[in-house]
């Protein structure tokens, strides 16, 4: 059997962290990828937030493949024919170190993988693991993981770097994690349509290589968890929904998922920012939403969890984050698989310092401050209710009617007593407090 | 643009064997919900005229929504093998 120091099984962002610091520190890794190349299988809404990564392996963000610096946030939320749009646009945002920027994973994590080839890893795509290896297991315990088949091939490793995204097959299958669950899990979908870089500047009023985030609440789900989503990447925009399966599950009348992202391009307030683009592409993926109760132990003998594949994902409602968690628990897979090594122990023991890296990091201790979010979010108000309430309201003040107008306040103090003076206002409330 | 039309703008290299199989023997018996006719973003689950679940699995954008929302474990759901499936170039 051939032999390496390290496996990495998925070429997304966590696996080549794993794979560029590991070959930093001279060890012997490979990276195997079931795509033609590296991101050929990855989608992202989205964007990347860079200042929890930005010391890790800073010399790669100053040539990173960035599509825009986000230089304005926006979430809207939708009411029945009227919206009402809070936007945020702060001079630190995409300032001289933006903090978070748009991005395309075809083209970024093939770059990811170029730099980690740069460094010595051995990249090798169009391989689909098809099981990890293990021995000593049995009674429930899942023994020691010595390696991968993939295909007729075995490969042996000491540590094996599972990186497989959010479905975690293989991991599930050998009894390192739960199959994911629909109560913990949304699909998100999106079409990139391209447009030219100024027509984007335009219409979303943007300083040269500056990009806007939008986010949509509401009907855009017909009231299910979830939301709609646009970014602009250079020459393209993102266009897209996510919505909870377990709220799909429990539709009264079942909508098909892809009418969403229709219905959502044809709104009044969408369809002139879509005009004349071309529609590149379309993907789809799974999201994992479970948060910290659902990340699984991270590290065994033998193996580590990374990425998706450990659930390290976070919807905090207005900021989605997920690759700033891949590439971090990437970098601290690779230093603790690399002290590991030195000290020559692969085990349980030897590998624990991996998960306290990741406890003592943003990581798990941003997951451990959202524990109580996905509960919250399952509450169907908040995407039915309140953007309707809000919007009917914002649209009241606005109104001039035939009749002669009662006074600001009253208007004010009439939709709020309709729609928010409530014991369920309340309630929800107070289970804000936990956000 | 229609569903077919948006899958027509992806790259697909399909492999021989499908990557999803319907247990129709369990949708038929004991599955009420059929959530597979309406969760998957490609629009790849319909009826046939014997109302037997068909599986249009080549468009398959390997997200898994299918399988994570069937709560009766009827799809035989798998990775196509390295090299195959959908190849995207932007995402």
């Amino acid at each position: 059997m051939e032999r390496v120091d390290c496996i990495v099984v998925g070429g997304g962002l966590a696996g080549l962290a794993a794979a560029y610091g590991l070959a930093a520190e001279g060890l012997e890794v490979m990276v195997l990828e079931r795509g033609n190349y590296a991101g050929a299988k990855n989608v992202t809404g989205g964007r990347l937030y860079m200042d929890p990564i930005r010391a890790l392996y800073p010399e790669l963000w100053e040539e990173a493949p960035f599509e825009r610096a986000v230089a304005r946030e926006s979430i809207t939320m939708m009411g029945d024919g009227a919206h009402t749009t809070v936007e945020v646009a702060s001079d630190r945002f995409a300032g001289a170190q933006p903090q978070s920027y748009t991005v395309l994973r075809a083209r970024f994590d093939q770059w990811f993988a170029d730099k980690a080839a740069e460094k010595g890893a051995m990249i090798v795509p169009n391989m689909k693991v098809d099981e990890l290896l293990r021995e000593g297991g049995g009674d429930g315990r899942p023994g020691r993981v010595i390696g991968i088949r993939a295909g007729g091939d075995e490969i042996g490793a000491d540590v094996t770097i599972v990186a497989e995204g959010v479905l975690g097959m293989l991991a599930s299958a050998a009894g390192l994690r739960a199959e994911p669950a629909a109560r913990d899990s949304a699909l998100g979908f999106k079409e990139v349509i391209e447009l030219p870089a100024g027509v984007i500047e335009d219409r979303w009023r943007l300083n040269e290589g500056e990009g806007a985030a939008h986010l949509f609440m509401g009907t855009v789900t017909r009231g299910m968890l979830g939301g709609g989503f646009v970014y602009t990447n250079k020459e393209s925009i993102s266009v897209g929904v996510v919505v909870g399966m377990a709220a799909m599950l429990q539709q009264a009348e079942p909508v098909e998922s892809y009418k969403l992202l229709d219905e959502f391009k044809e709104l009044p307030q969408i369809a002139p920012l879509v005009k004349g683009g071309t529609v590149a592409e379309y993907s789809a993926h799974a999201i994992a939403e479970g948060g910290i109760a659902r990340v699984p132990k991270l590290f065994g003998d033998g193996y580590l969890l990374a990425g998706d594949a450990a659930g390290l994902s976070l919807n905090a409602l207005v900021t989605v984050r997920g690759m700033d968690f891949a590439i971090a628990s990437g970098y601290h897979a690779a230093r603790a698989v690399a002290t590991a090594k030195k000290a020559g122990d692969t085990s349980v023991a030897g590998l624990a310092r991996y998960e306290r890296a990741l406890r003592e990091s943003f990581v798990l201790k941003d997951l451990e401050t959202s524990r109580a979010i996905p509960r919250i979010v399952e509450n169907p108000r908040l995407f039915m209710h309140y953007p309707r309430a809000v919007s009917k309201l914002a649209e009241s003040v606005f109104t001039i009617g035939a009749q002669p107008s009662p006074r600001l306040a009253k208007t004010v103090w009439k939709g709020a007593r309709r729609d928010f003076l409530s014991l369920a206002t309340l309630k929800d409330l107070w289970s804000l407090r936990k956000m | 643009m229609n569903i077919d039309a948006k899958l027509g703008l992806d790259v697909f290299k399909l492999d021989k064997e499908p990557q999803i199989v319907v247990k129709n023997e369990i949708c038929s018996t004991v599955c009420v919900n059929r959530a597979c006719l309406y969760v998957c973003p490609a629009d790849l689950f319909e009826l046939d005229d014997q109302q037997r679940i068909v599986v249009n699995w080549e468009g398959c954008l390997e997200c898994g929504t299918c399988m994570i929302c069937c709560e009766k474990d009827a799809l035989e759901w798998r990775y196509p093998r390295g090299e195959f499936g959908v190849q995207y170039r932007m995402s």
